[in-house]
């Protein structure tokens, strides 16, 4: 991350999928946003599954390991954690995340 | 106190064993080993020899090693063989011209296959089968060759006839015994095995006498046999039997058997006190044992008579299992009822091909011996009845006949056996041994075979260690967790019960009431499936949204590179030349790679997230629907053309195909389910392989079950015989919902057969005789799922909620950059990553 980030907006906060993902492009960069209800949160983490190296992690199911919140790929069904990007079966094969927020029904994400 | 010299010569299995038996018993500081290893590679398994003709490398058989032996503080020598034995001065001279001194000589040398002194015998390409090296020579004289001979048929010679044709000779087995394992079988019993491994394409020639070896005319050999037949082939393999290595117990004399081996005490020590001799060169009580086991014991005796000198060898038995070019084939015991007073029981099973004997004591109360050929499923049990002395039911035969379901299990029960039985031969593992294993702390078959290694040898026990086990875990109590997820303690069908009973719609309220945490990508998918199945309510509603994996939101099937494919219905691959078109249409206009699949449709690949919509646009006008290649659910009926065009077609399978794909088409069951209807016994629809298959015959409608294909084909049993079409669909629509209602999760149907204690007589009973009183009930929702069909892309298209998902970005309307296709044979395909790298101009931003 540069240290030129700040809050952009994303979407509307009605696009969003519950407990589900969408992807959103922002500065050439293909985003997941995933809505958590429960949580009462977001989450911003890399599209591309670096397993396949394709485009879907939005499209994966999301759900919790333990205390973890995921998103397990579409693809081979790799977890990835979704505040750190973390890959759990393979750590060198983590992705980036972003810190989301909602503001006036606006999705944000610091990047 | 100064170390013991100990020199052993010899490193095959048994040597191996020793080795190991005395570093597990933690003495090794007390030696100073030096071990002779003739062969250039350290001990390998010479039991599984074969495979190395199947992909295994020597790496793999390998088990002495190098760095292990290193750390055991022994020095190893390889290539290198003692050839004299100074027993004055006790000492050992090697081919090499070492000299070295010994307290103590163990002798683990084996043995060698016997060639017959045939005129001949030592011809170029006459080959023996014992080490690896040999089989190097096998498969190098069999690449330039056509037929092979395998002199002598008996245990090896079988295996070895079996690698040649694996090598893709003509392999015939020349035998001078009237029949085939003359030591382990009968003439029952050999002439059984004979027709089977004939069947097989090996020709068997018994009773013949070779006289001489010279030219052949055709082939490299001629063989001339005592009758004046002959025989011309490429290849020998000798395999007439082992001879002891004795020579070095001859050289110094020992004393050494009339017929070879070097005899020993029950401590395995020779006519020397301080030269032992093990495995299979050694001669126990006028007796050679060829087998690794009795071997194995031989080395534990030595290794405790050095170091606490105790330890006794009290013979061994000397049973076998084994699996001969497929036949299973087993001798046990007294197999050809020598004991004074034996009586026998014999079952003969032409139609099946399967041979079984059993010798019992003159009272019929004990069990001395047994043959099976064909079928040896029994071993477990007749062999723990024989080691054991465990009385033998009222009527022994009853444990060789069929168990035509409707008496009792005959087996015997794991429970009868004592704590010291041996379950485990090849480890000489004991029951008890295995309840230890389970108070250490072990709680699966995998744990307890790490742990004892029972099982792991030949094989043979697997069966009855796996029912131990169980047994075991059951008595304490130990239940083995078939819990979903982490988020629901239950199982599925309990999940199934608790649904349908209570009425739960959603899963959020599932969790809430029955489970914890988020949900996962294991129960989210389950349970909408099991929704699904229930209610049958719209896939894409908000609160069933998050529950589907990404093939079912988009209705799709993903493939590798992010895009997706496209299967619309044809039901019974039935399709109109307009329909035909239409399609071709609609993959030209998108550019769709397009594949015929095996379910007879056509499969089109390649379209984008955004393009499904417009795509089935398309398609719904031209008259398609949507055909689940994407769920857990009812694929395909396959179907032949059947009586209305075929000559040989008795009924119309078409058309039954069709009616039965319209009946369940959107049924969502815990996997997914294909359907073929074939029109006569010729079968070209292939039902015999589906989960459920039909097939017509003069009288209705014959119903298979339960088959499969993919990763472990299995066929369809049958079911029920010429069936009216009322009584045909009645019994399909109860037996898929009983599936959907007990299956585990991602279980397809053979499997849950096999589950169902009782298999296919139980769901037989269940669904043709009613016997749990469902079949009504089963019916009633199977009617429902029926009635609550809908096309789910149909209804997808007219909702604007449900496609605002259909597009790669929700901010922008620009494609993903990331998927580019090359051209290959006219059609696209998904470009490979270093052609992505040329094609793409700008590079692209992949941010992981
Ligand atoms: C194809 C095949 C299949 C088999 N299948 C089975 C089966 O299913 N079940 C079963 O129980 N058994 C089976 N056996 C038999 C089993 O392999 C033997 O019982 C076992 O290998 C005996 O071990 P051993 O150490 O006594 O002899 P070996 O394994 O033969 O080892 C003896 C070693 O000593 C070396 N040696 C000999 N003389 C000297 C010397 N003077 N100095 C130094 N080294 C010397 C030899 O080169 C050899 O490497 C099979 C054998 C073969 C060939």
């Amino acid at each position: 991350m540069t240290s030129s980030t700040h809050w952009t907006t994303v979407c509307k906060q009605t696009d969003l999928v519950l407990d589900s993902g969408i992807c959103a492009l922002v500065n050439e960069i293909q985003v997941a946003l995933f809505c958590l209800p429960s949580q009462d949160a977001v989450f911003a983490i890399a599209n591309t599954d670096p397993f396949s190296q394709a485009n879907v992690l939005s499209r994966g199911l999301v759900g919790s390991l333990g205390e973890d919140l995921v998103v397990a790929s579409p693809v081979y069904k790799q977890h990835f954690c979704l505040r750190s990007g973390r890959c759990f079966e393979d750590e060198s094969q983590s992705i980036s995340s972003w810190p989301a927020r909602i503001e006036n029904g606006n999705v944000e994400i610091l990047i | 106190m100064s170390k013991t010299k100990l020199v052993v010569a010899g490193n095959g299995m048994v040597g191996h064993q020793f080795l190991q038996s005395i570093a597990d018993s933690g003495q090794l500081e007390q030696f100073e080993i030096t071990v002779f290893c003739e062969e250039t590679r350290l001990a390998y398994d010479r039991v599984h020899l074969s495979a190395y003709f199947s992909g295994s490398s020597a790496e793999d058989l390998a088990m002495g090693d190098a760095e292990m032996y290193r750390n055991w503080g022994l020095n190893v020598l390889t290539g290198e063989k003692v050839s004299a034995i100074d027993r004055d001065n006790k000492s050992v001279t090697t081919d090499k011209g070492t000299e070295l001194a010994y307290d103590k000589l163990v002798l683990a040398t084996g043995s060698f296959p016997f060639v017959p002194p045939v005129p001949g015998h030592d011809r170029q390409q006459c080959l023996v089968y014992r080490t690896i090296d040999d089989l190097d020579a096998i498969a190098a004289v069999a690449e330039k060759s056509k037929v092979g001979v395998v002199v002598g048929g008996g245990l090896l010679g079988l295996e070895a006839a079996k690698a040649l044709t694996d090598l893709g000779l003509e392999t015939h087995v020349v035998e001078f015994a009237p029949r085939l394992m003359a030591v382990q079988l009968d003439d029952g019993g050999g002439a059984m095995l004979r027709h089977k491994i004939e069947e097989l394409g090996v020709k068997v020639h018994t009773e013949k006498n070779t006289q001489l070896i010279d030219d052949g005319e055709n082939h490299f050999h001629k063989m001339n046999f005592a009758d004046g037949e002959v025989l011309e082939t490429d290849l020998i393999l000798f395999s007439a039997g082992i001879r002891p290595r004795d020579e070095l117990a001859r050289q110094c004399d020992l004393e050494t058997g009339e017929r070879g081996g070097i005899v020993i005490n029950n401590q395995c020590q020779t006519s020397d006190p301080d030269i032992y001799a093990i495995g299979e060169c050694a001669l126990w009580n006028k007796q050679i044992f060829g087998l690794v086991a009795p071997g194995n014991q031989m080395a534990k005796v030595a290794v405790t008579h050095l170091i606490e000198g105790s330890g006794s060898f009290t013979g061994a038995d000397m049973s076998t299992k084994l699996k001969l070019m497929g036949v299973d084939v087993a001798s046990i015991g007294d197999a050809h009822g020598r004991t004074p007073g034996s009586r026998n029981y014999t079952f003969i099973d032409e139609q099946t091909e399967v041979y079984k004997k059993l010798v019992v004591s003159e009272d019929n109360k004990l069990l001395l011996g047994a043959i099976l050929v064909g079928d040896a499923e029994e071993y477990g049990t007749l062999l723990q009845y024989m080691l054991n002395g465990i009385h033998l039911p009222e009527f022994p035969d009853s444990l060789i006949l069929p168990n035509r379901g409707d008496d009792q299990q005959t087996g015997l029960g794991v429970a009868a056996l004592p704590e010291t039985a041996q379950v485990c031969s090849c480890h000489d593992v004991t029951k008890g041994d295995v309840r230890a294993a389970i108070d250490g702390g072990c709680c699966t078959i995998g744990d307890v075979k790490g742990a004892t290694k029972a099982a792991t040898g030949c094989g043979g026990c697997a069966a009855l260690v796996t029912d131990l086990v169980n047994h075991e875990l059951e008595e304490l109590g130990i239940e083995v967790n078939r819990d979903i997820c982490e988020h629901f303690p239950h199982t599925r069908q309990d999940l199934y019960n608790l649904i349908r009973v209570e009425g739960i719609r959603s899963f959020s309220e599932l969790l809430a009431k029955h489970g914890q945490g988020h949900g996962c990508e294991i129960c989210r998918p389950a349970v909408g499936n099991i929704l699904a199945s229930c209610w049958n309510d719209y896939i894409l509603t908000e609160s069933n949204v998050s529950l589907q994996d990404t093939n079912d939101t988009f209705m799709a099937n993903m493939q590798k590179d992010g895009t997706y494919s496209i299967v619309p219905r044809v039901p019974g691959g039935e399709i109109t030349p307009d329909k035909l078109i239409a399609l071709g249409q609609v993959a030209k206009k998108y550019n769709l790679y397009t594949k015929i699949t095996g379910g007879q449709r056509v499969d089109l690949f390649g379209a984008r997230l955004e393009q499904l919509p417009p795509i089935w646009q398309e398609l719904i006008d031209s008259g398609f629907e949507t055909g689940h290649a994407y769920g857990k659910s009812l694929r395909t009926v396959k179907s032949c053309v059947g009586s209305t065009w075929c000559r040989f077609g008795v009924d119309d399978s078409a058309g039954l195909a069709i009616e039965l794909e319209d009946r369940y088409k959107g049924l969502r069951a815990p996997h997914k389910i294909k359907f073929a209807v074939s029109g006569c016994t010729r079968e070209c629809a292939e039902a015999q392989s589906k989960d459920i298959g039909v097939i017509a015959t003069e009288n209705g409608w014959n119903l298979y079950v339960c088959g499969n294909g993919g990763m472990k084909p299995r066929h369809g049993d049958l079911f029920a015989t010429d069936l009216d079409k009322d009584t045909l669909i009645r019994y399909i629509d109860c037996i898929l919902m009983f599936y959907i209602k007990t299956a585990d999760r991602l279980q397809r149907t053979s499997v849950w057969m096999d589950n169902l204690e009782g298999g296919l007589d139980y769901l037989q009973q269940v669904i043709i005789n009613d016997s749990l009183s469902l079949n009504d009930e089963l019916a009633e929702q199977m009617k429902q799922v029926i009635e609550s069909y809908q096309c789910e892309w149909k209804t997808t298209l007219q909702s604007p909620e449900a496609l605002k998902r259909f597009r790669h970005f929700v901010n922008s309307e620009t494609s993903d950059d990331n998927i580019v296709f090359v051209e290959e044979r006219q059609q696209i395909r998904p470009a490979r990553l270093d052609e992505k790298a040329e094609l793409i101009a700008q590079p692209i931003k992949m941010v992981s």
